[in-house]
């Protein structure tokens, strides 16, 4: 059993702690950063533990043992994910690691799962894409639904029988979630879903979907409108324009048409009514694991480019020994550095239950923006090499601008960290 | 404030082919992009049409037009959603250095099937070894009782399956002095020896068969020299001015395309009952870009003008294609960025124009190569 202390203002007032000392440490502890307007942290950069240290190693060992090239080639073209693979990674339990035990998780954090997505993208980000977001969005169970509804799908999610995704996002709607026009009628003992969902990930493999539905008919806006499960068997729910993808091909992406789609009441995540602020909960979390994909995308183009640049000769010297050459590897590691160090940060606070959007969304779009810059000055690093497909960085570099999309693009992460930090000084 | 003067017989061009690539190209370009090939019907009906080798001389069956006639084509090629029919390549790269250094015999025998479209070119520069140090070339020639022999590979070659004629670049193993020892011939498609390897799979200019290519004893005439021997590297120096500047034009007609297509977009796409360009950051990074593109568009003008009085600009193209083929990178990145989820989908135009871009700051000398050429005009 892990024991951290955590920092009493947080809400995690740990009894161990006597009241004297807590005012101390809170009075010491008060001064606030010019970035956030909140408490600086005395303990910002921490060390993964050697448990911790023991996962990155065996995802490492997985990748390198499962993530053939050539199939990770193929599949890509046809947008397709090798079953097996996930089926050996659900086995040794690199799904839902941080589900609980009897979930068939292993009861760790984000922290844990961010190590394993960034190994996994490291050694191939396409692969490490399509394996971390097998059980996509059901964190809202995880985070808000009954035990019941935990029992029947992230048991099925982690063993890798199921996949899971959201359907959330509607063609009018983008990613502004209040304006629903999907709708569920509470008829006896069960909810009739109807309407319309696009960009839906996992869209039509998933076992379970999240989906975004008014619930009171009369309601605008984001009130009014409720987080219910749908099976991806049920009768009435069909996939439909499945998408050709710049990027992250290994996860399918569809929309999703509901005609009159009965689900059990039970399928309601969370509150009625509560199913905008329950999204946007995920996505923050969802946030930090797509981050640490960016993040082990950018440092599997960073090796590949370095392994390049120290044999390749031209003008009689190595292109390592160049110094423009250099001074772009400085670039990327300072970047991948910054990434790293935001990641690991927002992980580690979320597993303290402390979860800051501006800072969640920093960390993102830094390691989406190094993943973006590394693996685009990567294929120029290696030249006409760079923009064949056999030496994978453009595959790195599509994966990584389509993760520079995929959960909120630039503007968006900066309005959230903009909006994050005046709020909170003002 | 635009600096080139078309007359009307330049703008009737543009109509005739603005057409032309209405009724050819953009029906087309899905398949040629599926099929990672355009066929060579359609390299003949730009032939037949007078869109190939606008420049080439009336005696060697080209029509004689000026430069701005290259432009234009140039200009409504960068707008067809694929880049395999990459004419500027063949007419105005490749074909000049036959009708410069070739032998009277070579242009009577190469130049009509040229501007017709019956021979498709391409240039062998490029090896597994060699890219920017074209100087490190290990592909050999020798001379051996009236015939030359060569050996070697190439890698990266455009055109590499349509050519029917290739300019290779090779050395002679006798001589030291790398930048003495390089030649180039002319090798025909189908000359025992010469194979062509399969189509390379890239990022993008997915309709464009870029091939390996090899040679193993592959005997050609020496009358196939083109120009003199030993001084491949001078006839490559002296034609980087218009392969520069023709990339610079198609980089920066890129550039503004993805920029017009995305205004037009942001104009009409609403989010959350709101136009996305009513977004005060999107209508910044237009106005930023617009920028950009503008002051880009006056300098590649200016020498276009200046290329066309046969002035020296080999530095000022060297910096176009740099800045050109960066900023269209930049762009198609901003733009997708802007777009949102859209832009992660296949359908939305700008994500082949990312993928297709990326290749530009690589080919045709690097922009590190380009920077280091105008750096050392410094004299620093």
């Amino acid at each position: 059993m892990k024991f951290i202390i955590r920092f009493p203002w947080h809400g995690f007032c740990t009894s161990v702690i006597g009241e004297t000392l807590m005012h101390k440490i809170l009075n010491r502890k008060k001064k606030t950063s010019v970035f956030t307007g909140k408490p600086e942290e005395e303990n910002m950069s921490f060390k993964i533990s050697k448990p911790q240290k023991e996962i990155q190693k065996a995802a490492r060992d997985f990748a390198k043992g499962e993530f053939d090239k050539d199939l990770a080639f193929d599949m890509e073209r046809a947008q397709k994910f090798p079953e097996d693979v996930r089926n050996k990674a659900a086995g040794l339990g690199f799904i839902g690691i941080h589900y609980p035990e009897e979930y068939y998780g292993a009861g760790l954090g984000i922290l844990e799962n961010v190590l394993l997505a960034e190994e996994f993208c490291k050694k191939d980000s396409s692969m490490g894409i399509g394996l971390m977001l097998s059980g996509f969005a059901a964190e809202c169970i995880l985070r808000f639904g009954t035990d019941s509804l935990k029992d029947r799908f992230l048991s099925g999610i982690a063993s890798g029988e199921m996949l899971s995704g959201e359907a959330f996002t509607e063609s009018v709607s983008g990613y502004d979630t209040g304006d629903i026009k999907t709708w569920a009628q509470k008829k006896e003992d069960a909810w009739i879903i109807n309407g319309q969902k696009t960009l839906v990930t996992n869209g039509g493999k998933a076992g379970v979907y999240c989906v975004l539905c008014r619930t009171d008919p009369g309601s605008i806006g984001a009130d009014g409108i409720s987080m219910i499960l749908a099976e991806g068997n049920s009768e009435g729910l069909l996939s439909v324009n499945p998408r050709d993808k710049l990027g992250m091909r290994m996860v399918s992406t569809s929309d999703l048409v509901f005609n009159n789609v009965k689900v059990p009441c039970s399928n309601l995540v969370g509150k009625q009514g509560k199913g905008v602020l329950q999204a946007l909960a995920f996505y923050d979390e969802a946030r930090i694991l797509l981050s640490a994909m960016a993040l082990g995308t950018a440092r599997g183009a960073f090796l590949r480019a370095l392994d390049y640049v120290r044999q390749r000769e031209l003008f009689g010297k190595k292109l390592a020994g160049f110094q423009v050459t250099r001074h772009k590897l400085a670039d990327m590691a300072m970047g991948i550095n910054i990434a790293e160090h935001l990641v690991y940060e927002v992980a580690a606070d979320f597993d303290s239950g402390r979860s800051d959007s501006g800072r969640i969304a920093m960390a993102g779009l830094s390691a989406c923006q190094a993943a973006i810059d590394v693996s685009s000055e990567a294929i120029q690093l290696l030249g006409g090499y760079g923009y064949m497909a056999e030496y994978e960085l453009e595959r790195f570099y599509r994966d990584a601008k389509s993760m520079g999309i995929f959960l909120g693009n630039t503007g968006m992460m900066k309005d959230i960290i903009a909006k994050n930090i005046i709020e909170k000084i003002k | 404030m635009n600096i080139l003067k078309y007359s009307e017989k330049h703008s009737a061009f543009r109509e005739k082919f603005r057409a032309f690539v209405k009724k050819e190209i953009l029906p087309n370009a899905e398949k040629w992009e599926q099929d990672h090939m355009v066929p060579k019907q359609a390299w003949k009906k730009m032939g037949q049409e007078g869109f190939l080798c606008p420049c080439v001389q009336p005696e060697y069956g080209g029509p004689g037009l000026d430069f701005l006639y290259t432009v234009i084509i140039i200009e409504e090629m960068a707008r067809t959603r694929q880049t395999g029919l990459i004419s500027y390549l063949h007419s105005d790269i490749i074909v000049p250095y036959i009708e410069s250094f070739g032998s009277e015999w070579q242009k009577k025998k190469y130049l009509p099937g040229c501007v017709s479209g019956d021979i498709i070119t391409a240039v062998g520069m490029t090896e597994p070894g060699a890219g920017s140090d074209l100087a490190s070339i290990s592909t050999i020639a020798v001379e051996e009782e009236g015939h030359v022999i060569i050996n070697g590979s190439k890698t990266f070659i455009s055109n590499g399956i349509n050519c029917d004629l290739l300019i290779i670049a090779v050395k002679d193993p006798l001589i030291e002095n790398p930048h003495k020892a390089i030649s180039l011939y002319l090798v025909e498609d189908k000359t025992p020896g010469f194979k062509k390897g399969g189509k390379l799979e890239k990022m993008g200019m997915h309709s464009q068969d870029t091939a390996e290519l090899f040679f193993t004893n592959c005997r050609i005439p020496v009358e196939n020299l083109l120009g003199e021997k030993g001084v491949g590297f001078v006839m490559l120096m002296k034609k980087l001015q218009q392969e520069r500047l023709t990339c610079s034009i198609m980089a920066l007609n890129k550039a503004e395309y993805v920029l017009e297509w995305t205004i037009e977009y942001c104009k009409n796409t609403q989010v959350s009952g709101r136009p996305l360009s009513s977004s005060q950051s999107v209508q910044f990074a237009f106005a930023e870009m617009a920028t950009e593109a503008r002051m880009s568009r006056l300098f590649v003008e200016n020498l276009i003008a200046d290329h066309m009085e046969k002035k020296d600009i080999v530095i000022e193209t060297s910096m176009a294609k740099y800045q050109t083929s960066d900023m269209a990178n930049r762009f198609a990145n901003r733009c997708l960025d802007i777009i949102g989820s859209y832009a992660m989908d296949e359908q939305c135009p700008l994500v082949r124009e990312l993928r297709d871009l990326k290749v530009m700051p690589i080919f045709a000398g690097t922009n590190e190569i380009m920077k280091g050429i105008i750096a050392k005009s410094m004299k620093l």
